[in-house]
């Protein structure tokens, strides 16, 4: 088949990289691994990496390998340290600081005692267990079987006395029944030994206790070989809790490889996606390919990305260029920085594989000015895969030319809008126009120009390798494959987690997020950024995926979630993105200019108890006028967050209109501060601490504060030991 | 329905330009009548089809389309959103509702918008009856204002002595942006800042003084409000009219009593020479000369020039000199060509020039209790008139104050003066008499056309029979000519609108232009269609070809019906050589009515 000679060439190119790798130790020695990322490094990832540095000089050992990986995602617990022994699953720790990595660095890596078990990253138990069964989780297609299989299985062991050394868990579906006529569910993974045993039934499960627990035998018959990333997946990120719940296929790579090394990416089957494509696929039968998988714009809008192909490579024209949205600007998202910081060459993968498709001969990174460590990455990705002929006049020896260029965005939310984001490119202002006619028939200087996201973009390599039958068995009826979500706000864990579309915000928020902190009472949750709504508890169990989303009056958008808890006032949320799109606004049209002003001038009048009925009327109709009549997609989305909470606040908005109460009590106009006589003990801590000295008393005697002087700062309430400051 | 008619410079291509295919027919419904139109027409122009003029405030029919007020909005079958039916072409198949409870509510929402943005000085503001905005917040029934809020608060720059600017009353519709950019090539304005806070200015927030802008006047022709206004001149004038010391002498372009008309409710293209002359005098004004007579002498030595470079080898192509929004442009954009220009004065400056040296001496009068007041179409010919190279020998302006058309409606409507139904009068002797070539120079190819019937005679010593030069009459953007004189082929070209200029200057830069002559006026449609001229009525666009062509069509009958249609010919013209300069190019000329140009570049580069 190897006709053209492509493959031949990747494949030698591979030959190279891991004779170099193993010149380098990469396989046989002890590698540690520490997180190097915007986020890692402002946690201290930069000592510990020093400190490690200095460890293994000091130790004189030539069979340690320290070297640097992108973020993990688990960014509650950063900076994250791995430390690979040959033959064993890699063991990671959270929150290392230099003297964590003294301790980690003497007991797991120089001598044999095993993990320090403490720092092991989402540490669950006190002890090494000397089996573990990770369950698949429920799927999109798959019953309860599997759920009631783990409980059975759970009580067996719970009987037989081996709670201490079985762990039993569950994680998420890992897309194994693709392909396959009949599920393969129930299934689980068991460690050390780092099989798969599939179509398990009950009356298996004893048989797997006394031979494989006890009798540590593999039973042949149970054991299903597959070949897929979720085999690999806990050699790649150790056994850790919040990654089990995860199905990694666009962050695959992140905190997996060093993004600076093109030899680790191409090790773990970087490029060779492009390649089988520039053998064996024509650039229509990759579209047909991505059209197969059902793959959808991750930026937002989830437009089939095949129909954007599709209409770019049938535009007239010889010249088209493909761009890469990389104007990640939601407050709060970071799916592309850590995206394109820990896994760079991925990206650049998917955007040859798409100007393939489409025959163009340029490519474009516009990414935001503010993201310098990932700017920095991809230049020096770009760089690499130019050297290794990734890039560059005749890829492969293909005949195909493809190159890449940078361009950094100044910091304006809008350009995120394709139309927009050409413009500033083409160097001028950067405002959306009018569309038809759209990019992919006039676009960049007039040329027909397909723009992706990155996860979109990082997403192409994955269904050109593993198959769009495969990618498209993950995920929904309408939505195929993954998400990458930045999951922030109140929840226990927060950080970056890709899930199959699918999965219920429940899961989200009280899987992977480790649900809410401090135990408060969850309230709701923020999805799709500026541009997405406030779904309650009653939506909890709504699926990710574009279409359900919509309908509960959110958006998937690029993958922004902020959980929020029971002391967050929703309008005050509302207010917080409401001010964020008026100020991003590029005051082109008349509704998102205007409209979102004044929408905004009520909201701030209501949190300061200024509202009327009437307000509430006019905001509702605002929304909606900006909603309809706005130019562009963030004109169009920016009364989201009001319009949701109205939805499913509105008690709340009432509660501050007619009552000028703030039941979360977090709006400051509408809240006061007041000591209870029966709880002071005059230890006077308040009063020193008021910064407008409004809180009168001497020692031992009831302390008061002077309402009109307050400014309701909240230190009193902080301060006082005795609960006695009450906030009203 | 018409498609675009005046020519865009090429400066547009992030913009979005609606292109129709004639050949290829789509069907559609439109408030539920059958509608068929090419494909590629917007649903905006679709349904003027069926007499439903969509209510509109960004849009503009020579501009690209913008889509940012919104008003136009209309409902389209199967679309989630309201659809601009500007920026919308039609498909096949769509069934589109132009007018329902909720399109209505919207549009009235949307420019009540844009009016709680906006100063609530209708009364006081110079476009108090003439304003898009007034109109069309009556029309959308804006009675009450439900969204009020902070309003915009900003300084008027004041620094250019033609245009001002007042962000306070823009509603950043962008005509003005693209006038600039894509008419005029000059691209002066732009956006600034985002959201609430976006303001049109000059690059770097510089003062309109300091930046490129031409002064030429198109923003204030095209803004729907009062956010561009000439600098008013009329208190100046005012203060002359009262002083008895004072002569005050005035001149009116030619395209002044073209257009003139419009500011009192007549229809575009009636003459009104003789009103505006009785009026200047009931305002007071002593004297009354006519710029056409210093359009005759404009062209006696241009045309001397032009024959001098010609048969002796000059710089060539010459380049006319009379509009002054060209003469900025030029200095700023095409500085090494600026030998090509002609060196002669404008037709105003001429008059004025003379007015205090050959006409005080005349009258034995004291040139510094001479007035010259000058009402032009043009704003930019008060930055001319300001230039240090139209001063005396002792550092005076020549022409004391310009007026635009728009400020002396002003002035006659203040006095109460019935002007469409005053009395005709003659113009004051000497500097008042002018040929029909002199009237022609308002229009677009006219001053090539009055050149040529002086310089082919003076060439061929002959008298020329057919002297009607139709091929540069009209309003393409770029036309051009190839006259036979005496056995020399001659060619000439003639633009309008600086986008225009540019795509000429280019060649003349690379040393590749095919031409001999070209005439340069930096309005589209010439002077007629100036930045100080009356505003377009209420259904009328400024730019609006029709109007153009009415306005330019009073000017072709002026010349028309007079006897003397050439230049020389004028006997006031001979008497004032014999008299004064001696001969056309003399040194007296040079000193009075001859200019030089210098390279402008912008402040801080």
């Amino acid at each position: 088949m190897s006709e053209k000679g492509i493959l031949k060439n990747y494949f030698g190119i591979k030959d190279g990289c891991v004779a170099r790798l193993r010149e380098n130790g990469f396989f046989d020695r002890i590698r540690i691994q520490v997180g190097s990322a915007t986020c890692e490094n402002a946690s201290g990832a930069e000592e510990v990496y020093r400190e490690f540095e200095k460890m293994i000089k000091a130790s004189g050992r030539g069979d340690i390998l320290l070297h640097k990986t992108g973020c993990t995602g688990h960014c509650s617990s950063e900076p994250i340290v791995g430390v690979f022994k040959p033959g064993q699953i890699p063991v990671k720790y959270g929150a290392v600081n230099a003297q964590k990595a003294f301790e980690i660095f003497t007991n797991h890596v120089q001598s044999s005692n095993g993990p320090v078990i403490d720092y092991i990253l989402d540490k669950k138990t006190d002890r090494l267990y000397s089996n573990e069964f990770i369950f698949c989780g429920k799927g999109t297609s798959c019953g309860a079987e599997t759920e009631k299989l783990t409980q059975t299985f759970r009580q067996k062991i719970a009987q037989r006395g081996l709670e201490g050394q079985i762990k039993v868990a569950e994680g998420v579906c890992l897309g194994i029944c693709a392909e396959q006529e009949k599920p393969l569910s129930p299934a689980c993974y068991v460690f050390p030994e780092r099989v798969c045993y599939a179509n398990l039934k009950e009356s298996d499960l004893d048989e797997i206790i006394e031979k494989h627990v006890l009798g540590k035998q593999l039973i042949d018959r149970l054991v299903y070989k597959i070949d897929k990333i979720a085999n690999h997946f806990f050699d790649y990120y150790g056994d850790v809790e919040y990654f089990n719940h995860q199905l990694r296929l666009t962050l695959k790579n992140c905190g997996v490889v060093d993004p600076e090394s093109i030899d680790e990416y191409i090790y773990y089957r970087g490029f060779e996606a492009i390649s089988k494509s520039l053998e064996n696929e024509t650039p229509q039968s990759i579209i047909d390919k991505i059209k197969a998988s059902g793959l959808r714009g991750r930026g937002g809008g989830g437009y089939p990305t095949a129909l954007k192909w599709q209409n770019t490579a049938d535009a007239e024209g010889s010249e088209k260029y493909i761009i890469c949205n990389a104007d990640e600007g939601d407050p709060g998202a970071f799916m592309d920085r850590s995206m394109l910081e820990g896994d760079p060459f991925s990206v650049i993968e998917g955007m040859i594989i798409g100007g393939y498709s489409i025959q163009a001969k340029k490519g474009f990174v516009y990414i935001r000015a503010e993201y310098p460590l990932a700017i920095k990455r991809l230049e020096n990705a770009i760089t690499l895969a130019r050297q290794y002929g990734f890039l560059g006049n005749n890829i492969l020896g293909s005949g195909y030319d493809f190159d890449i260029e940078l361009r950094l965005g100044a910091g304006a939310f809008v350009c995120g809008e394709e139309t927009a984001l050409i413009h500033s490119i083409e160097g001028q202002r950067g405002m959306p126009r009018p569309r038809p006619p759209y990019p992919s028939t006039k676009g960049l200087w007039d040329k027909p120009t397909m723009i992706n996201n990155v996860e979109t973009l990082a997403n192409v390599p994955v269904v050109m390798l593993d198959g769009p039958q495969w990618f498209s068995s993950i995920g929904t009826q309408g939505s195929k494959g993954t998400k990458v979500f930045a999951l922030a706000g109140k929840v226990n864990q927060t950080g970056l987690v890709e899930v199959p579309m699918g999965t219920t915000l429940r899961d989200i928020i009280f899987k992977n997020g480790g649900g809410i902190t401090g135990g408060k009472k969850f309230k709701a949750v923020q999805t799709g950024g500026p541009s997405g709504g406030c779904l309650p508890e009653e939506c909890l169990d709504t699926i990710v995926d574009y279409d359900s989303l919509n309908q509960a009056g959110s958006i998937m958008g690029s993958g922004g979630m902020i959980v929020l808890d029971e002391n967050d006032c929703m309008v005050d949320i509302a207010k917080f993105f409401l001010e964020f799109t008026q100020n991003e606004s590029c005051g082109k049209c008349t509704p998102c200019r205007e409209g979102t002003k004044r929408m905004l001038e009520i909201l701030i009048r209501i949190t300061e108890g200024k509202g009327t009925i009437e307000d509430l009327n006019n905001l509702e109709r605002l929304g909606n006028l900006i909603k309809r009549a706005s130019l562009c997609g963030l004109g169009q989305t920016a009364p989201n967050p009001v319009l949701s909470t109205m939805r499913y606040f509105k008690d709340e908005y009432i509660e501050h209109v007619i009552n000028k109460r703030c039941p979360a009590k977090s709006c400051k106009k509408l809240i006061k501060y007041e000591i209870d006589p029966d709880k002071c003990v005059g230890c006077t801590a308040c009063a020193r601490r008021c910064p407008v000295q409004c809180i009168s008393g001497s020692p031992k005697k009831l302390h008061v504060i002077d309402q009109f002087q307050c400014i309701k700062c909240g230190v009193c309430f902080e301060t006082c030991k005795f609960d006695a400051v009450k906030k009203q | 329905m018409k498609p675009v008619n005046l020519t865009l410079s090429k400066n547009n291509n992030c913009r979005v330009v609606i292109k129709m295919n004639e050949n290829k027919m789509v069907n559609l419904i439109i408030d539920g009548k059958k509608v068929q139109v090419p494909e590629g027409t917007s649903i905006m122009h679709a349904a003027e089809i069926i007499g439903i003029k969509v209510p509109r405030l960004c849009y503009h029919p020579q501009l690209s389309i913008e889509g940012a007020c919104r008003v136009c909005i209309v409902e389209v079958k199967g679309a989630r959103n309201f659809v601009a039916s500007c920026a919308s072409p039609v498909a096949e198949g769509m069934e589109v509702t132009t007018t329902s409870p909720s399109i209505r509510q919207a549009r009235r929402d949307i420019v009540e918008l844009i009016l709680d943005n906006h100063p609530k000085d209708c009364q006081t503001c110079e476009r108090d009856g003439n304003c898009e905005l007034q109109r069309l917040a009556y029309a959308m029934g804006v009675r009450n204002r439900y969204f009020e809020g902070e309003r915009k608060n900003y300084e008027k720059d004041l620094s250019s002595p033609a245009v001002i600017r007042d962000p306070n009353k823009c509603i950043l519709c962008q005509r003005c942006v693209r006038v600039c950019e894509e008419v005029q090539g000059v691209t002066a304005l732009g956006q600034a800042h985002r959201g609430f806070n976006t303001v049109v200015m000059p690059a770097f927030n510089l003062p309109f003084a300091d930046s490129v802008c031409v002064t030429c006047g198109q923003c204030i022709n095209v803004c729907p409000t009062a956010a561009f206004l000439e600098k008013e001149a009329t208190k100046k004038v005012w203060d002359a009219l009262s002083d008895p010391e004072i002569t005050v002498i005035a001149q009116f372009a030619p395209s002044v009593r073209a257009a003139v008309g419009e500011g009192f409710g007549l229809a575009p293209g009636n003459n009104m020479e003789g009103q505006t002359v009785t009026a200047l005098r009931r305002l007071g004004v002593d004297v009354v000369f006519d710029t056409q007579f210093g359009a005759d002498l404009t062209i006696m030595e241009e045309a001397n020039e032009f024959v001098k470079r010609f048969t002796q080898g000059g710089k060539l192509p010459m380049l006319t000199s009379c509009s002054a929004a060209w003469m900025k442009y030029i200095e700023h954009f095409h500085p090494t060509i600026l030998d090509n220009l002609s060196t002669c004065k404008s037709p105003m400056g001429m008059v004025s020039a003379l007015t205090k040296t050959f006409y005080a001496k005349k009258k034995n009068l004291d040139p510094k209790k001479i007035f010259n007041l000058a009402v032009m179409c043009c704003t930019a010919k008060k930055f001319e008139a300001s230039r240090p190279e139209m001063t005396d020998d002792e550092g005076r302006p020549y022409t004391d104050a310009v007026v635009t058309t728009r400020e002396f409606v002003w002035m006659v409507k203040s006095q109460g003066i019935d002007f469409i139904n005053l009395e005709k009068s003659e113009f004051d002797p000497i500097l008042g008499f002018s040929t029909g070539a002199g009237a022609i120079f308002g229009a677009t190819g006219g001053v090539m056309e009055a050149a040529l019937r002086t310089a082919v005679e003076i060439i061929t010593n002959e008298t020329l029979l057919e002297i009607n030069f139709t091929p540069v009459r009209g309003l393409k953007g770029i036309k051009e000519a190839q006259i036979d004189i005496a056995g020399t082929k001659v060619k000439v070209a003639v633009a309008h609108g600086l986008g225009n200029a540019k795509t000429l200057m280019q060649q003349v830069e690379k040393g590749e232009s095919p031409y001999h002559f070209i005439e340069i006026m930096g309005c589209p449609g010439g002077c007629i269609g100036g930045g100080g001229q009356p505003y377009a009525g209420t259904n009328v666009m400024p730019l609006d070809p029709e109007m153009l062509k009415a306005r330019a069509k009073a000017l072709y009958d002026i010349d028309q019906g007079k006897v003397i249609r050439k230049s020389h010919e004028n006997p006031y013209i001979q008497r004032l050589y014999k008299e004064f300069l001696g001969e056309p190019l003399s040194d007296v000329s040079h000193h009075l009515l001859h200019t030089h140009y210098k390279p402008r570049y912008p402040k801080g580069i």
